[in-house]
């Protein structure tokens, strides 16, 4: 066993029901070295780190911290261990201060002491880098603090082995690149690292090792500086796939959907938008960049006809009949009924998109099983367009009666994007389509979108990976606490100049530049 | 936490897993396991506390019910109420409304049965005063779960508490009418019409009891083709699995939580006019639901919502409940033994959904390398 190894997992093996989630893993991780698990959703990565940090119970398999063998049975004793984990999804009372979050739950057997602990939280903060004010509030936070309190969290109490799942995923190219610098630091220090993610250009500018799983099966380790994109991706995914997304010129652009100065507050009156005005155009897709919990949800439900406005006007200029109609305050069914083929794609597919247990067919049902006077149900139609679904977007189901939860996240996308599809809508809009997806799922998904625009359709997609945006959309849109920070062209403007205008919330004025 | 420092912590003796969907054989298979068990464990009750012996008590439950030449009717009617109710409380709890006002909803029902047979007794052809009472009954029932079902869609109060609320109400009214029609002084207004037989429904092949259950059959197929075929049924799906996805395809929420109270409550109100009109002594009294209302909210879950099913938990809940009853009487024991009995295999029906959902595995071997 190597000396230096702060912890190594030898032929780990866990199993859920029929479900292999990881099979045969053993990978090493040294002091002093950030070591990158790479993998598509699905291929085990956080069922392999909840393995070590004691949440879920190896089927087989060894794990070494220190080059002893331990066994980790609970949350507890991963703690006993020294290894620490900060979770994709924080776990932060909100009415406490940082201080008081960081030292909640930690039973040192000394005294309650919070001028103590928020010293100790400074030097901590002094010592890598952090930037966060140990007296503040949770609920005043920016994502990117609650983070950082988090990280301290594990710090404070020790950890020296440090996993992070997706660390990366809430945070602008800004806030991506201060929290590398403070990993960098914490490697220097000694601490061996961990970190899941599956964007590849984080995993080389980052880290020292990379270990790749691949449905659930462990494929390798190689060191970053031997590798290169095309490798990686060719070992996560399992063959050579090309990672080039093409754009065509929209042809004909009409205006089909303006957005003029909406408004829409909570139930505690807060904005959430904020004088939103835009044109989505046909035969054109138009990106919508943003920090997750900007206004895009409520942009898009608001369109959809699911949300309360205070003002503003959504006009939908019908390319049938040449009228236009205003959407505002009008029910999902209304706006149906107006003739306006609008597909929504929600962010919360098995929330708001489709019914997570009912079938593929009985999820087609949802669009139309209001068609025809009768009281009964119509089946033999969805059932037809689910068959034609599962087998024009290839979904991967053991056949149209299994429940939609049952499928892999790839696949139940799919389903609801196919049935969005179907109705030949004339506005699509998507939120996150590809969020949790596979390679290869995201880019069916990147190809049914640029089908839909050379058809005509005004897309509109709201999208968090800015390397995707900035490859696939005509025009992106910036939107920072639900204000329009900005319209720029996308095949001029650079992920730096979108980073900035996410985090620029006093730009009031919308600039349209092209 | 006992964990030794020194040497290897063992891994956990036993530890679950979640199993993939379990075939419907497997399942059943693993319910009779659980009924079995509680057989066994209510027979070590019973030699243990009553000295019987306990398959002697198991007969004495089966001919007090089901067994028993003269039992078999009653206990069937008893199991179709219990169905008919079980069956009225399963739509809304298809839509995650929990309904507990069942009881109360039959109430009011019975109410209504009573009022009209007192009231257009004597004044109305025998049709015309069936077909109004159940108008009527019906009617009632749909108001009284309407009631509820309009705050929860308006103001989203807490529908388990007012339909509970309601109950009372129910209860409450039921003796003040009863106070107010009673001429004996007995808190008790008797049978109803009995010297005119006005309003008592029809019977059936001039068998007592035959006319609701032949109803209750009808009421089964309905629900069950309303449910599983219907647009409206697949609505109420919909909104019992998700309110947004409803809202995100349109459907008007507050519209199908209104209607389908509706529906239940005018199923209860149907059971109450049975109850009432439909036995071959009416009477009306607080407790004439008897706790069938709550009853049946068990039944419909147990059955996993599932109208077929329902028949036989019905009926099982029956047997073990009239049965335990006669059986106590017969063999002179206290009544709470069939109670005890009772609690003892629906604990352990219930309890055998655990294995179908999970797997246990326990430590293997300790290989040597």
């Amino acid at each position: 066993m190597n000396s230096s190894a702060a912890i190594e997992l030898v032929n780990i093996t866990k199993t859920f029901g029929s479900v292999i989630a990881n099979k045969n893993v053993s990978l090493t991780v040294n002091k002093g070295e950030i070591l990158s698990i790479l993998g598509e959703n699905g291929s085990g990565k956080t069922t392999l780190m909840n393995m070590i940090s004691g949440i879920y119970f190896p089927d087989d398999g060894k794990i070494f911290i220190d080059g002893e063998e331990v066994v980790i049975s609970s949350p507890h004793d991963a703690f006993k261990y020294k290894i620490g984990m900060i979770h994709q999804h924080f776990k932060l009372v909100d009415i406490f201060t940082a201080t008081e979050n960081i030292i909640l739950g930690n039973e040192d057997g000394g005294k309650y002491n919070p001028k103590k602990a928020v010293e100790k939280v400074r030097e901590i903060c002094e010592l890598y880098g952090f930037e966060i004010d140990p007296t503040k509030k949770i609920y005043n936070m920016a994502v990117s603090e609650k983070q950082t309190v988090e990280i301290i969290k594990v710090l404070y109490r020790g950890a020296d082995i440090l996993i992070l799942d997706e660390p990366t995923a809430v945070l602008t190219p800004q806030e991506t690149e201060k929290l590398f610098n403070i990993l960098r630091k914490m490697r220097d220090a000694g601490k061996a690292i961990i970190i899941i993610t599956h964007k590849l250009n984080e995993v080389l500018e980052l880290s020292d090792k990379v270990a790749v799983l691949r449905k659930g099966e462990y494929i390798g380790t190689v060191n970053t500086s031997e590798t290169n994109e095309s490798e990686l991706t060719e070992m996560m995914v399992g063959k050579k796939i090309s990672l080039n997304i093409e754009r065509s010129t929209p042809i004909d652009p009409e205006d089909r959907l303006i957005v003029d100065g909406i408004d829409c507050k909570n139930r505690e009156g807060v904005k959430l938008l904020d004088n939103v005005s835009f044109t989505a155009r046909s035969g054109e897709i138009l990106g919508i960049a943003g920090i997750a919990g900007s206004g895009q949800r409520e942009l898009l439900e608001a369109i959809a006809g699911l949300q309360h406005l205070e003002t503003g006007k959504i006009l939908y200029n019908n390319p049938k009949t040449g009228n236009t109609d205003d959407l505002k305050d009008k029910t999902p069914l209304q706006i149906r009924e107006l003739g306006v083929r609008l597909s929504f794609v929600p962010e919360d597919r098995l929330g708001m998109g489709l019914v997570g247990n009912m079938d593929i067919a009985e999820n087609m049902m949802l669009r139309s099983y209001r068609k025809g006077k009768s009281l009964f149900l119509e089946r033999k139609s969805p059932r037809d367009l689910a068959e034609h679904i599962i087998s024009d977007l290839e979904v991967i189901t053991p056949g149209v009666t299994t429940p939609v939860r049952r499928l892999s996240g790839g696949n139940i996308q799919k389903v609801l994007v196919g049935r969005e599809i179907a109705s030949a809508p004339t506005v699509l809009m998507a939120a996150y389509p590809v969020r949790g997806l596979d390679i290869n799922s995201s880019y069916t998904i990147y190809n049914l979108l640029n089908q839909q625009k050379e058809k005509g359709v005004a897309v509109i997609f709201v999208g968090e990976d800015l390397d995707v945006l900035t490859e696939l959309c005509d025009r992106i849109m910036v939107i920072c606490g639900g204000k329009i920070t900005g319209i720029v062209d996308g095949r001029t403007t650079t992920k730096e100049e979108i980073g900035l205008l996410m985090t620029n919330s006093h730009g009031g004025e919308n600039s349209e530049q092209n | 936490m006992s964990k030794t420092n020194s040497g290897i912590a063992k891994e956990p003796l036993i530890h679950f897993t979640k199993r993939d969907d379990i075939t419907g054989f497997k399942s059943v298979l693993w319910h009779g396991v659980g009924l079995l068990a509680g057989l066994i464990v209510c027979a070590v009750f019973i030699m243990l506390f009553t000295g019987l012996n306990p398959i002697e008590v198991y007969v004495k439950m089966f001919q007090g019910t089901f067994g028993g030449e003269v039992t078999r009717l009653k206990a069937i009617h008893h199991t179709a109420i219990l169905l008919a109710i079980s069956l009225a409380v399963t739509p809304a709890f298809k839509m995650k409304f929990w309904n507990i006002g069942a009881e109360g909803q039959v109430l009011i029902g019975a109410l209504a049965a009573a009022y009209c047979m007192l009231q257009f007794g004597d004044t109305m052809e025998e049709p015309l005063l069936i077909l109004t009472m159940f108008l009527t009954c019906m009617v009632a029932g749909m108001i009284w779960a309407m009631i509820p079902a309009i705050f929860k869609a308006i103001w989203n109060t807490n529908e388990t508490l007012f339909t509970l609320m309601m109950n009372y109400v129910a209860i409450t009214l039921v003796s003040y009418f009863i106070m107010v029609k009673d001429r004996s002084g007995r808190s008790d207004l008797g049978i109803l019409n009995e010297r005119t037989g006005y309003g008592y429904l029809p019977k059936l092949f001039g068998q007592d009891y035959l006319l609701n259950i032949a109803v209750v059959i009808l009421i089964t197929v309905l629900i069950f083709v309303y449910l599983k075929f219907s647009k409206q049924g697949y609505e109420i799906a919909v909104v019992g699995e998700s309110q947004n996805t409803a809202k995100y395809i349109g459907i008007n929420v507050k519209k199908v939580i209104i209607r389908t109270m509706a529906i239940s409550g005018a199923i209860c109100g149907i059971v109450g006019l049975m109850l009432v009109a439909g036995s071959p002594t009416p009477s009306l009294k607080e407790d004439i639901v008897g706790g069938m209302g709550f009853t049946a909210i068990l039944v419909s879950w147990m059955a996993k919502f599932n109208p077929i099913i329902m028949v036989f938990v019905s009926a099982l809940v029956v047997f073990l409940g009239d049965g335990g009853a006669s059986a106590t009487d017969a063999l002179k024991i206290d009544s709470s033994v069939g109670e005890v009995l009772t609690a003892i295999i629906i604990f352990f029906i219930i309890g055998c959904e655990f294995f179908t959902r999970y797997k246990i595995n326990f430590r293997k071997r300790q290989k040597g390398e």
